[in-house]
C-alpha cells in the first residue's frame, strides 16, 4: 500500500488571482515581508500495490486528471505503508 | 436539423438551450444524458452551461471523462458543429478539443451581466449571420472565464482567425480579450457568454439567436440539396 501526497500549483508563468488577493490581504495585516503567495491543491491518494510501477501510475493519474498541464504543475511524495 | 443538448449532473443552462432551439429557432432538439453511447442521430451538439460535477477539481475536468464525450469527439471529427457555452467551453478546453485553459476571474468575483462582444470572424459555422466587426450584446455568468494559453498558441489562434468573439470591455482578465474561439477545422466553438440567454428582445437581447440561425444556414448549405 502506498500513501501518495500530490501538490498541484499554477505554473510560474500563470498569474494566480487568488494568490494575489491573499498577498494583498497579508500586506494589509502588516506583513510587508510577504513577497508572494501561490495557492494550490493538496491531495492524498491511497494506492494499492499492483504489477505497475508506482511512479508510472501516479504520473499518469496526475497528467490525465489531477492537474491540467496547460496551466498547472504537480509534484508528489510517495510513502510506503502497511495496509490497515 | 436535429440538435442534441448534452446534460451532465450539475448542468443548469440545458433548459434555456432547449428553449432557444425549440421555441425560438424552431428546430428539433433532444436532451441527451451524459452516459449515452451514440450521437449519430444528431446534426449538431450543444454543451450547455452550469456546474457539471460541481466543478470539482477544475471546471469541466470530470465531465470530460463522461461516456458521451467519446461520441462528441467522434462528432467533431466527422465535422458536425459543436457549440460549448460557459461550462461547455470549459469542458471543450479540458478535453483538448480547443486549446488553452480557464483561470479564476481576475476580480475573483462571479460575474453575471450583459456584455458587448465584437464579432472577430463571421466566416464560421456559427457566425455567418453577423457582420464582421459587429458589436453584439450577450450575457455572461461565470466565475472562471479568464482564458489563458501560451504565446505560441495565441499566435496560432490569431493567424488562423480562430478568435471568433472578443470582449469590448474585458470583464474577467481573459488573454487578448478572448470571449470565444473555434478549432482549426472551424466546427467546434467554445464561448463564455450565453447566446441561448439572448434569443428574444424580452430577455434584453436577441443577438444570440443569429448564432443558432447561422448554424442552421451553414448546415443547409452543406447538406441539403437545393438549399
Amino acid at each position: 500500500m502506498y500513501k501518495v501526497k500530490v501538490y498541484v500549483t499554477l505554473r510560474e508563468s500563470v498569474l494566480d488571482p487568488q494568490g494575489k488577493a491573499v498577498t494583498h490581504s497579508l500586506h494589509s495585516l502588516n506583513y510587508p515581508e510577504v513577497a508572494d503567495v501561490r495557492i494550490g491543491k493538496y491531495m492524498e491518494l491511497t494506492i494499492e500495490k499492483s504489477t505497475r510501477e508506482i511512479n508510472e501510475v501516479v504520473n499518469e493519474i496526475c497528467t490525465n486528471l489531477l492537474a491540467n498541464p496547460v496551466i498547472e504543475d504537480y509534484r508528489y511524495e510517495i510513502e510506503e505503508c502497511v495496509a490497515l | 436539423m436535429r440538435f442534441a443538448v448534452i446534460v451532465f449532473p450539475g448542468s443548469n443552462c440545458d433548459v434555456d438551450m432547449f428553449h432557444a432551439i425549440k421555441d425560438e429557432l424552431g428546430q428539433e432538439v433532444d436532451y441527451v444524458w451524459h452516459d449515452t453511447d451514440s450521437l449519430e442521430a444528431f446534426d449538431a451538439i450543444l454543451l450547455p452551461g452550469g456546474f457539471s460535477y460541481g466543478d470539482y477539481l477544475r471546471t469541466g475536468a470530470i465531465a470530460r471523462f463522461s461516456k458521451v464525450m467519446k461520441e462528441v469527439v467522434k462528432a467533431a471529427e466527422a465535422g458536425k458543429p459543436i457549440l460549448g457555452v460557459c461550462n461547455g467551453f470549459q469542458i471543450l478546453l479540458e478535453m483538448g478539443l480547443l486549446p488553452g485553459a480557464m483561470r479564476r476571474n481576475e476580480s475573483l468575483s462571479f460575474i453575471c451581466k450583459p456584455v458587448e462582444l465584437m464579432v472577430e470572424n463571421n466566416e464560421t459555422w456559427f457566425t455567418t449571420d453577423y457582420q464582421q466587426g459587429e458589436t453584439i450584446t450577450i450575457p455572461v455568468a461565470h466565475g472562471e472565464g479568464n482564458y489563458y494559453c501560451d504565446e505560441e498558441t495565441l499566435a496560432r489562434l490569431k493567424a488562423n482567425k480562430q478568435i471568433v468573439f472578443t470582449y469590448q470591455h474585458n470583464p474577467n482578465g481573459s488573454l487578448a480579450d478572448i470571449a470565444g474561439i473555434v478549432n482549426e477545422a472551424g466546427n467546434v466553438l467554445g464561448m463564455m457568454p450565453h447566446p441561448e440567454r439572448a434569443v428574444d428582445e424580452l430577455l434584453g437581447s436577441a443577438d444570440g439567436l443569429k448564432m443558432f440561425q447561422s448554424i442552421v444556414k451553414a448546415w443547409r448549405e452543406a447538406y441539403v440539396v437545393n438549399a
